[in-house]
């Protein structure tokens, strides 16, 4: 007994814990913050299972016993079972296709009776996670080389693609945030830039005129040779390289993003793209405009662009120190759809003020960077690289959520790790942060 | 196992303090910075509720309530919480069928959301309300909302009381202190004027709302909140037994009468004919009242007594001597040698009285409303040899007549007067070209209150005023005091500043002027209205008139004209009587007022005079040619409505050959059986009043 205890305790960060608990208490509070009503009994509302809050408060204690199963396992298993949960992950997906039903509007859900539903796209984070550390820390795997590059980006993007095919955009974004991990273990930094230059020039495409950015494009160009002739003189290939990047950035900003817009995307994403960036979208057939009319018919408040509205007029409402927890008139009467869920920010904005968000998303920060911290620490590669994928997942749902909350980023609904209502996001959270305790409390040992 | 590349772990951290800096910096100018959020909140949560006080209440000089409110009730509806209604059984107690139900219905969601109480039904009758409150229970989503509303418990004053309304629109941009659609709003009458003490102050409740407009409790705890202060009642010069028998004495008529305290410039009693029941316009059925009243051609919504403009007639001529008097022309011992016209200018100017004499001095010339001594004192006037310029002259005559308050708004506590008229040179001046002298004005009666001198009964009754105060008067007006007032806040002090225009005339003139006035009352024109053991100042008129009917000029009946001021010595009530086209100032004018000043003064009438009331009261004065403007108007717009519609049932009517006859006819023949229905006139000639013969003037 004693000794079981001590093996569970021994070498595990409580800190990671700590901020756990705290972010899991805020997340309860905060969707009783936005779902109780003057009246509500209190008492009955945790034990009845039939409010919100009471639920997640279940949730939760699920977590923390299969966080406790977690720490009781040999961290080996997680290694010698990674393939495997990818593989059962992968398997998952598939069953969705067959098995799925419609949910708002996604077709990623497969529900048991009605009690119990099940996102793949969303479970297979940690299995993508596990996967890559696996491949990553395998002996021979050579990083530098591109076919790891490859294989690791295919394992990546595998489950990517089947989410982006079950309509769950926002999720399969989810998983560009391992190129981060990616980085760390010796990507080149030129396709973390491209990427990022990638973004800049989708979004200037959206913007701005076609003819003035094609002839910003060709301005930066003629400078970038003007700078570079003493090099170009020496080297050719340089000068073609820039043409070759400048022919490519016009292409892009004229045909594929007009193409990928009109023949790619759905067009709600579309229009959730354009409002992020604060821009009326008309679209150019008849066919997505009745579309988008539909969406908006169908479920009023799903308007991104109202929700976006509206969670900014709670937020802002907050000013420096906030009205107090249940007195916020924006997210107590309803007037943010969603907020338990994906806008559950704007309770904390509106209650807690400036003051309060800096806060709260300062815990964030201390978990990222003590993750940050914890996975330099580790002796194995295996254990790195989940750390680092946790820290990056992580990272990418704060970033898009608190984003599009604050109308910084497009509407994607993904949750806020810990805090935003529902059981699947709150265990698999729980999940990833376990396995990273429990694999810590062994970092002298060296996993393959 | 080496590390590699461990700087790359410090550029991971980079980027995600770099990502939490720019959602803190974002989170600044959202929480911090900007002040647009906070605003929009609060458009989103809060709704100021107006808790509306109860309007303030008018009372007559004795302290009883003429106007006041009482409790009506509307039916509210919550459109969401409507279930298993008993539709049959609702519709049949609210006399609707099923499909207006419905409509009403979706009318209310419509209007204020399916969660909001919307008014169904407002302002029930009694009788629906006791069968509706029996039986609200059986109507889950319907409830009976307490609405206050105005009304007259002497169904009187309705000209002067006026009534409440909802605003429209001009007026919420008019008057800045937030009215909203819907809120009610004095709408003429002393309710108008004296819109900013009756309403008291609003109170607001900040409610909060959700994203369905439900009011779910109060916000901040009432803190916020301020309380309604009921409205300041007001408290009126109006003796409402005087106005009532004013207004019994001119039903069926169409003129004005208005009482006036010299002393105070209070008004005793004002009323216009024809009038209105002012309970007519509140309640139920107020909107199809208020057309009816507003389509009438006699216009009863028309208060005559401050915008009925009438040719002064003989009433002027005391005003008249008194100019005279001051200018010098005339003494108390000038006479006239007339013997029944005055032929010095291109028209002559009649007088009923011939036998000489009748103006041998300035008493007797108003005694016996001699014509031609006050065209020749006019003509005096203005040719007066001190100025040689008839312009000059003409000028200071108008300085008078304006000083006596005709030709401009004298300021009565009530919204929209009308000035009448005293005409200057530069009228003239444009007629005539120039080319005029004291006899164009005179030749056409300027010196007999014609011509274009135009005068409202107020102005002729706040004259009398002047007279009886030898000089000084105090603007007309109805509130003594208003409860609560403070000398810093009040809007009476106008009305409490003594005018002294005229008192540079001398006494003696006055007296004289006073003289030959009660001169009329007991040997004059008007002995009919003498009273027994009061001296009552008087004059009658008889004026001339001519309307444009249909585009041509149609000389009408002589109004009926009488002022007077009693009792002499001290007086307490000043009075100016018009009955349009009824013919001589003694036959009902006189009376009319005689009966006024006897009530006031006596507080009773004697029990011989109780008759007079009755036979003055039933006489039909109303002029006949209105309704053949009635058909005209009333026909017109059924062919307006038969073009519109396409549904000429109602133009049909109007062209019975039969009915057109009777009614196109009324303007000169009074014959057909139709017409009698209609006009009911008891009274056209007077037969049993002994002055007939004596009545001497235009």
């Amino acid at each position: 007994m004693n000794n079981k205890n001590s093996a569970i305790t021994k070498g595990t960060d409580k800190s990671l814990i700590w901020l756990w608990l705290i972010l899991c208490l805020i997340g309860i509070m905060s969707i009783f913050a936005a779902t109780y009503r003057d009246g509500d009994n209190v008492l009955q509302g945790f034990i009845s299972l039939k409010t919100d809050y009471s639920r997640q408060t279940l949730y939760f204690l699920l977590g923390g016993v299969i966080g406790i199963f977690i720490l009781l396992t040999d961290s080996k298993f997680f290694t010698a079972t990674a393939n495997l949960w990818y593989a059962f992950g992968i398997l998952l997906l598939l069953l969705v296709f067959p098995f799925h039903s419609r949910v708002k509007g996604t077709e990623s859900i497969i529900r048991f009776g009605n009690a119990f539903q099940l996102q793949p796209a969303d479970l297979c984070k940690v299995f993508v996670n596990l996967a890559l550390a696996k491949y990553l820390s395998r002996v021979d795997t050579d990083f530098s080389k591109a076919r790891s590059q490859i294989i690791a980006t295919i394992i990546v993007l595998t489950p990517a693609a089947f989410s982006i095919m079950q309509k769950e955009t926002g999720l399969a974004l989810v998983y560009f945030s391992f190129f981060l991990v990616m980085f760390r273990e010796g990507l080149s930094p030129f396709v973390l830039i491209i990427g990022f230059s990638f973004a800049v020039l989708v979004v200037a495409t959206l913007l701005l005129e076609p003819n003035t950015l094609a002839l910003i494009l060709t301005g930066i160009a003629v400078a970038a040779i003007y700078i570079l002739r003493k090099q170009i003189k020496r080297r050719r290939n340089i000068l073609f390289l820039i043409i070759g990047i400048w022919f490519f950035c016009v292409g892009v900003q004229r045909f594929v993003v007009p193409f990928a817009f009109d023949h790619v995307l759905q067009p709600y994403q579309v229009k959730r793209i354009f409002d992020a960036i604060g821009k009326d979208y008309v679209p150019k057939n008849a066919e997505a405009a009745l579309e988008i009319e539909n969406s908006g018919k169908k479920k009023g408040s799903n308007n991104s662009n109202y929700n976006v509205k509206q969670s900014k007029i709670a937020i802002g409402s907050g000013g420096v120190v906030g009205k107090g927890l249940l007195s916020g008139t924006q997210t107590r009467y309803d007037f943010v759809p969603e907020q338990r869920t994906d806008f559950i920010f704007c309770t904390i904005g509106e209650g807690f003020g400036f003051a309060g968000s800096v806060v709260f998303l300062g815990i964030y920060l201390i978990l990222l960077m003590r993750i940050v911290t914890i996975a330099e620490r580790q002796r194995s590669v295996f254990s790195r690289c989940y750390a680092y994928g946790v820290a990056s997942v992580f990272f990418f749902h704060i970033a898009i959520n608190v984003g599009f909350t604050i109308g910084l980023a497009p509407v994607i609904g993904i949750p806020l790790p810990f805090v935003s209502y529902g059981g699947t996001s709150l265990l698999t959270f729980t999940t990833m942060l376990f396995i990273l305790v429990r694999l810590d409390a062994d970092r002298q040992m060296v996993l393959r | 196992m080496p590390v590699f590349n461990q700087s790359r772990s410090n550029i991971i951290r980079l980027i995600f303090g770099g990502m939490f800096l720019i959602i803190f910096i974002q989170l600044f100018n959202l929480q911090i910075f900007s002040d647009k959020y906070k605003k929009m909140a609060q458009e989103n949560a809060l709704f100021p509720k107006r808790i509306y006080p109860s309007r303030g209440i008018i009372y007559d000089r004795k302290g009883r309530a003429i106007l006041n409110n009482t409790i009506m009730y509307d039916l509210m509806v919550t459109p969401s919480q409507v279930k298993n209604v008993d539709t049959a059984f609702f519709c049949q107690l609210m006399d609707i069928d099923t499909a207006e139900f419905r409509s009403r219905i979706i009318d209310a969601k419509f209007r204020n959301g399916p969660f909001r109480p919307t008014i169904f039904e407002d302002l029930l009758p009694p009788d629906l309300y006791a069968k509706l409150e029996e039986n609200i229970w059986r109507f889950p989503g319907f409830n009976l909302q307490e609405r206050p509303i105005r009304v007259y418990p002497f169904n009187a004053a309705a000209h002067i009381m006026g009534y409440v309304g909802e605003v429209d629109s001009s007026i919420i941009k008019k008057w800045n202190y937030g009215y909203q659609l819907g809120d009610y709003v004095g709408r003429s009458g002393l309710e108008q004027y004296y819109e900013r003490e009756l309403m008291g102050r609003r109170g607001i409740e900040f409610w909060i709302k959700d994203n369905k407009n439900r009011l779910v409790g109060h916000y901040a705890n009432k803190s916020l909140d301020t309380p309604a202060v009921a409205g300041r009642n007001l408290r009126t010069y109006l003796d409402i037994d005087l106005q009532m028998l004013a207004e019994k004495l001119l039903s069926n008529k169409m003129g004005a009468i208005v009482a006036i305290e010299p002393k105070t410039g209070g008004i005793l009693a004002m009323t216009s004919g024809p009038g209105f029941d002012p309970n007519m316009l509140t309640g139920p059925d107020k909107q199809s009242n208020f057309n009816k009243l507003f389509l009438d051609v006699s216009s009863p919504l028309y208060n005559r007594a401050i915008k009925g403009q009438f040719a002064a007639g003989s009433t002027y001529k005391p005003l008249g001597a008194l100019i005279g008097l001051d200018e010098g022309v005339i003494t108390p011992a000038s006479g006239y040698p007339c013997l029944g016209v005055y032929t010095y200018c291109s028209h002559p100017v009649r007088c009923l009285e011939k036998f000489p004499g009748h103006a041998a001095t300035l008493r007797l010339a108003i005694a016996h409303s001699c014509n031609s001594f006050f065209s020749n004192t006019l003509r005096l006037t203005i040719d007066n040899p001190a100025f040689h310029n008839p312009r000059i002259g003409l000028t200071r005559w108008k300085q008078y007549a304006n000083a006596f308050g005709l030709g401009r708004r004298i300021g009565v506590d009530l919204p929209s007067e009308d000035g009448g008229n005293i005409p200057d040179t530069s009228v003239y001046d444009k007629e005539y070209k120039g080319q005029w002298n004291s006899c164009t004005m005179v030749g056409g009666g300027l010196g007999i209150g014609q011509e274009k001198m135009l005068v409202t009964p107020l102005q002729m009754a706040n004259a009398m005023c002047i007279v009886a105060n030898k000089g000084f008067f105090y603007i007309p007006h109805f509130v003594e005091k208003i409860d609560g007032e403070t000398e810093s806040d009040t809007v009476l002090n106008r009305f409490r500043r003594k005018h002294e225009v005229l008192t540079n005339i001398s006494d003696a003139a006055y007296e004289e002027v006073m003289s030959g006035m009660q001169d009329v009352s007991e040997i004059g024109t008007a002995r009919i209205a003498r009273i027994p053991g009061i001296n009552m100042c008087a004059k009658t008129g008889t004026a001339e008139n001519k309307l444009v009917i249909e585009g041509r000029v149609v000389k009408l009946p002589n109004h009926s004209m009488f002022v007077c001021f009693a009792p002499r010595e001290n007086p307490k009530i000043a009075v100016a009587v018009v009955v349009s086209n009824a013919g001589y100032g003694a036959t009902w004018a006189a009376p009319i007022a005689s009966l006024m000043v006897e009530k006031y003064l006596n507080d009773t009438l004697r029990t011989e005079r109780k008759p007079e009331i009755e036979r003055i009261a039933s006489a039909n004065l109303m002029p006949k040619y209105l309704v053949r403007l009635q058909f005209l108007a009333d026909s017109n717009r059924a062919a307006l409505w038969a073009k519109q519609t396409g549904d000429s049932a109602k133009w049909k009517k109007y062209q019975t050959p039969s009915f057109r006859t009777a009614m196109l006819d009324t303007l000169h023949r009074n014959k057909t059986a139709m017409q009698q229905l209609i006009q009911n006139s008891p009274a056209d000639k007077p037969k049993n009043i002994e002055l007939q013969t004596d009545t001497t003037e235009n």
